[in-house]
């Protein structure tokens, strides 16, 4: 089995948030960079296990800067067998999802991952995309992926529930929260990264249909109004009367 | 012409679908265009009740292959009726539904998707449409220029509220050929009772202060009073004192309801990440340093145990004289 996982690189869930002067990018100065939780913690466990059960290569996939290899080599770490990267700043969902089809269309993976959002950007945009460029079926918000021979019995969270279906191979899928458990990278995988194979691919040109016009901070909050723990009218009063929302 | 896809998921239309209709209406309005809505698979009662809420044309495809979700088939067919109606934009929910076809839809049309939009900015004279959503999981607002000839946009729930600012039509049936599905459904298991999560407009959510998941009785009691759906934060869902599905936050569920009331959460910043566009918030802790307390509009500084059923009882109190 062949198994494809896309991670992309986020800003730390503790980061500060700002923009550069002009409004027009985020500004990562002095911020952490990590490897989007979903990806980490679901999609990647997920694909190792698979593989750890069935035999086969987990490729880890990340469209960046040379800057994202720590990123690229922590997913190694974790269980990946070889990476690539496609070298190029991933501007924008449909840019990324371009890179990844491009790349993932001569290697027929059998499941390709991605976590099921961004936590930046919180898109949900990319698989479904790359999906429909590679003409596969798509999943998204799996939590729960097994393989019974060339089919798969996905469980998808929808609307106040969960809908199980099959899908036969290949496909594509995104990692919610239940698919897996979180995994610490130990030393030895972190040794092992070290020579596992990375490899750099150029870009393809994409057309750039959606533009970012600025970012904007929320204003800040008017200031917390105490109530007294004793006086629950009082806060039922004021949900009726002033903020209109009973 | 704007198009909506009026979602129906197992044959009914749920209010993602009339927030959608009304929210294409008002951007047909301000394009000098018209909205059609379109419809998927069989759908209990009369589609074209879709018209009392902005749809000028209500389509459906009713082939019962469109009666549950297979992403492929849905954009084919999306595509098709839009290429069919000439549609300048595509209007999708920002549901599971929606976040699994949209993408899709917008690849097949060449057009440039943004998710999860909030509210229109502004229409250009070059015909580019600046839409605005929330970024950072809520810690930022961003504005997007969408400048491809056909736009494609998925609606954040409670975004807006529906309106019935039109009339029912006649539903017209579309001929469009359905491609043979590669997802099959085996089984749905539906939580009853609650609201989902991304629809409530009243959420009460717990955390590490309640001690003990026996002691969510009176978390669930105020729900009840509220008609509020539950929530609840990270390490509660991780340590399994609550289903998964309840998680909000950063990594969970990221929500925008009416009114939001966090008892015994700390307001970790991964958590106010996911919650922090409610419109109201209260927050009931014991500590008065917690930093929820600087994202909350009402806080009640004290014990949750003695609090919680005291709010339950005034608000008893005011729907009885209501
Ligand atoms: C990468 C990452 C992602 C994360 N994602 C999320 C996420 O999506 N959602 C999320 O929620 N968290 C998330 N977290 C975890 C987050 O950092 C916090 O640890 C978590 O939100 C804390 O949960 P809590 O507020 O329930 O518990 P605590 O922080 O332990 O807070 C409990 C609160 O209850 C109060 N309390 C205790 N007893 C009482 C009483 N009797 N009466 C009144 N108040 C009382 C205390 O004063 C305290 O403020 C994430 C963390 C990381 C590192």
């Amino acid at each position: 089995m062949k198994f494809l996982v896309c991670i992309s690189q986020t800003p730390d869930t503790t980061a500060r948030v700002a923009f550069t002067p002009d409004g027009k990018a985020y500004d990562g100065t002095g911020v952490t960079f990590i490897m989007n939780p979903y990806d980490e913690w679901y999609a990647l466990v997920r694909a190792c296990e698979l593989r750890e059960a069935l035999g086969g290569t987990v490729v880890a996939l990340n469209v960046g800067p040379a800057a994202n290899e720590t990123t690229i080599r922590k997913a190694l770490a974790i269980g990946a067998d070889e990476a690539v990267r496609i070298d190029a700043e991933p501007t924008s969902s449909a840019f990324t999802a371009r890179q990844i089809a491009e790349y993932a269309r001569a290697e027929n993976f059998d499941i390709i991952f991605l976590g099921k959002e961004t936590i930046d950007y919180n898109g949900a945009e990319v698989g479904a995309m790359v999906a429909e460029y590679l003409e596969l079926p798509y999943i998204a918000f799996a939590s729960k992926l097994d393989l019974e021979g060339t089919t798969a019995v996905v469980e998808r969270d929808i609307e106040g529930g969960v809908e199980a279906v099959e899908v036969a191979l290949p496909f594509v899928v995104s990692a919610a929260k239940g698919m897996a458990e979180q995994r610490i990278p130990n030393m030895r995988g972190i040794m092992m990264a070290r020579t596992k194979p990375l490899k750099v691919v150029p870009a393809v040109p994409a057309d750039e249909p959606v533009q970012v016009v600025k970012f904007t901070l929320p204003p800040p909050k008017a200031g917390v109004k105490l109530v007294n723990p004793e006086d629950m009218d009082e806060l039922v009063r004021l949900l009726h009367e002033e903020a209109k929302v009973l | 012409m704007v198009l909506v896809y009026a979602e129906s998921p197992r044959g009914q239309f749920k209010k993602a679908a009339f927030e959608a209709v009304t929210f294409g209406k008002k951007l047909a309005d301000q394009l000098g265009q018209s909205c059609a809505a379109v419809v998927l698979g069989n759908v209990q009662g009369d589609p074209g009740e879709l018209g009392r809420y902005g749809a000028s044309r209500v389509l459906q495809v009713a082939n019962e292959q469109l009666n549950t979700l297979d992403s492929q088939a849905y954009a084919q067919v999306l595509a098709e009726v839009a290429r069919q109606v000439g549609a300048t934009v595509v209007i999708l929910s920002h549901t599971s539904t929606g976040k699994t076809v949209a993408g899709r839809v917008a690849v097949r049309l060449n057009a440039g998707l943004v998710s999860g939009v909030s509210s229109v900015a502004s229409v250009e004279s070059n015909g580019a449409l600046v839409v605005r959503k929330s970024v950072f999981s809520g810690k930022a607002t961003a504005e997007y220029a969408i400048v491809s000839p056909v736009k494609v946009l998925s609606l954040m729930g409670n975004a807006i509220r529906p309106e019935a600012i039109g009339q029912p039509v006649a539903a017209e049936v579309l001929p469009v050929a359905v491609p043979a599905l590669r997802v099959r459904v085996r089984e749905v298991r539906t939580v009853e009772g609650r609201v989902p999560l991304p629809e409530a407009e009243i959420v009460v959510s717990a955390g590490r202060g309640m001690k003990d998941p026996s002691n969510w009785g009176i978390v669930e009691e105020l729900a009840d009073v509220l008609g509020a759906t539950t929530a609840c934060s990270r390490p509660v869902a991780d340590s399994h004192w609550r289903p998964h599905h309840e998680h909000v936050g950063q990594t969970g569920i990221a929500i925008r309801p009416n009114l939001y009331i966090a008892i015994g959460i700390s307001g970790a910043i991964q958590h106010l990440a996911g919650v922090n566009n409610s419109k109201v918030i209260v927050v009931i802790n014991k500590d008065p340093e917690a930093p929820f307390f600087k994202a909350a509009d009402y806080g009640v500084v004290g014990d949750l145990f003695e609090v919680v059923p005291r709010l339950t009882q005034a608000i008893r109190k005011f729907k009885a004289a209501q």
